[in-house]
């Protein structure tokens, strides 16, 4: 039984469940235009994972195996319900803005993950720290791209002007393309490269090793 | 008719579910290593969308919609915000009576499909069409379109990518970005490319 604080922490470099499990990516990428919508993305799913490990993990014992992915789904909906509902309710403008990703949180395998790897057999307080400390970890990566994406692509974070652009008297030509899809999955792809230089155990195993070359033989060719 | 056709090709192309709104990632992802499991994966994403898109809209036109429910006498009931609930229930309902039905009727399609049929349910390429459909209030011949079509573009897209992939493991690629870096990467310029479609009107 790992202690308290490794559970918390754990996810969130040493085993993040974007960059190491490639788990809850599709929202990941869809909200990170701006650091307001990335945040109450993180809070929000950070909130459900970890009630929803909470409850799930409190009547582990009465689900009975067969349904139970269908147990733990009505759970974690009714959770994402609730959100959804406050976010109308407090924050119209950021529920809009976020579309339908606060209902996809239903479909983030990170929660399901999280309920199906660990909240099945572990009591109700680890399972807690657990959703927590997996939120933690997706947050890492949600803040880590909506920070790139809002500094370059509009000079901006959380909304305060940093790079003054050039159309309002300043020196900074923002960046259109960091505003577009394509731009999250380069940065994603950079942020994973950067962990594992960081943490080298993490890397993977080429399948196939490039044979050293021989000498004489011309470098290159091929298709 | 022409209506139908710019809604289809808009849905394949330039809104292409996993490319430009990120949808089913995770499956996208974790099964793209080889062009045949992603061609049975994607065939299967097509026809549980083009069954629950249009089964959510009646869903929602007929039961959960403010007034919906005005054919049974109850005009002032709002149930829209049971509507998550309802629909990841449909979703999961009509996977599991299409695995029990090929099961029985269509075996050979059965072992060909069967593996991906549960990973479906938890697919957010479904759930986010039904969720688009919903948002944009398609009617029921536009939201049949609009399931096809975005299957489609979620199916072209995954093929596509393990096509990529199967050749990619060939290559020397930097230590850090090996595996997962380098996909991204590569669903990156996909990405890219799929933005030239935006161009087009139609």
């Amino acid at each position: 039984m790992a202690d308290t604080k490794t559970i918390l922490t754990s996810p969130i470099f040493d085993n993040n469940p974007i960059a190491l499990q490639i788990l809850g990516i599709c929202s990941a990428l869809a909200v990170t235009t701006s650091m307001a919508n990335a945040m109450v993305m993180c809070v929000a799913l950070t909130l459900v994972t970890a009630f929803s490990s909470f409850f799930i993990s409190i009547i582990r014992k009465q689900i009975p195996s067969s349904i139970r992915i269908i147990v733990q789904m009505t759970i974690i909906a009714s959770l994402v319900i609730l959100v959804d509902q406050v976010l109308k309710a407090v924050a119209y403008d950021v529920s809009k803005g976020l579309s339908v990703f606060v209902g996809l949180i239903i479909t983030n395998c990170i929660v399901m993950g999280r309920a199906e790897a660990f909240a099945m057999s572990n009591p109700p307080v680890p399972s807690f720290l657990d959703g927590i400390g997996n939120g933690l970890g997706y947050s890492a990566v949600l803040l880590f791209v909506a920070t790139v994406r809002e500094i370059l692509g509009a000079g901006t974070w959380f909304g305060i002007t940093i790079l003054q652009p050039v159309t309002d008297g300043g020196w900074y030509l923002p960046n259109g393309l960091l505003l577009l899809p394509p731009s999250a999955f380069f940065i994603i792809g950079l942020f994973i490269a950067i962990v594992r230089i960081w943490k080298p155990e993490q890397v993977e195993e080429a399948e196939f090793v490039m044979k050293p070359q021989s000498k004489g033989m011309a470098h290159g060719g091929g298709h | 008719m022409g209506h139908y056709v710019s809604l289809f090709i808009t849905s394949v192309f330039i809104e292409n579910m996993a490319l430009a709104y990120f949808l089913g990632m995770c499956t996208f992802l974790a099964v793209s290593k080889k062009v045949s499991t992603a061609i049975g994966l994607g065939v299967a994403v097509v026809v549980v969308m083009a069954i629950t898109v249009p089964l959510n809209n009646l869903l929602f036109q007929f039961i959960l919609k403010n007034g919906a429910l005005a054919w049974a006498g109850f005009p002032d009931i709002d149930l829209s915000f049971l509507g998550l609930l309802s629909y990841i229930g449909l979703i999961a309902a009509t996977v599991q009576i299409l695995e029990m039905f090929l099961d029985k009727f269509v075996p050979s399609l059965y072992n060909a499909l069967g593996v991906f049929l549960p990973l479906i349910t938890v697919n957010c390429a479904i759930l986010g069409g039904v969720l688009f459909m919903v948002e944009r209030d398609y009617n029921f011949g536009e939201s049949m379109v609009y399931g096809v079509g975005a299957g489609f573009g979620w199916a072209l897209a995954i093929t596509a990518l393990a096509g990529i992939r199967e050749k990619l493991k060939y290559s020397d690629i930097p230590a850090p970005l090996r595996g997962l870096g380098i996909t991204f990467i590569t669903v990156g310029l996909m990405s890219l490319g799929f933005m030239s479609f935006g161009g087009m009107s139609i």
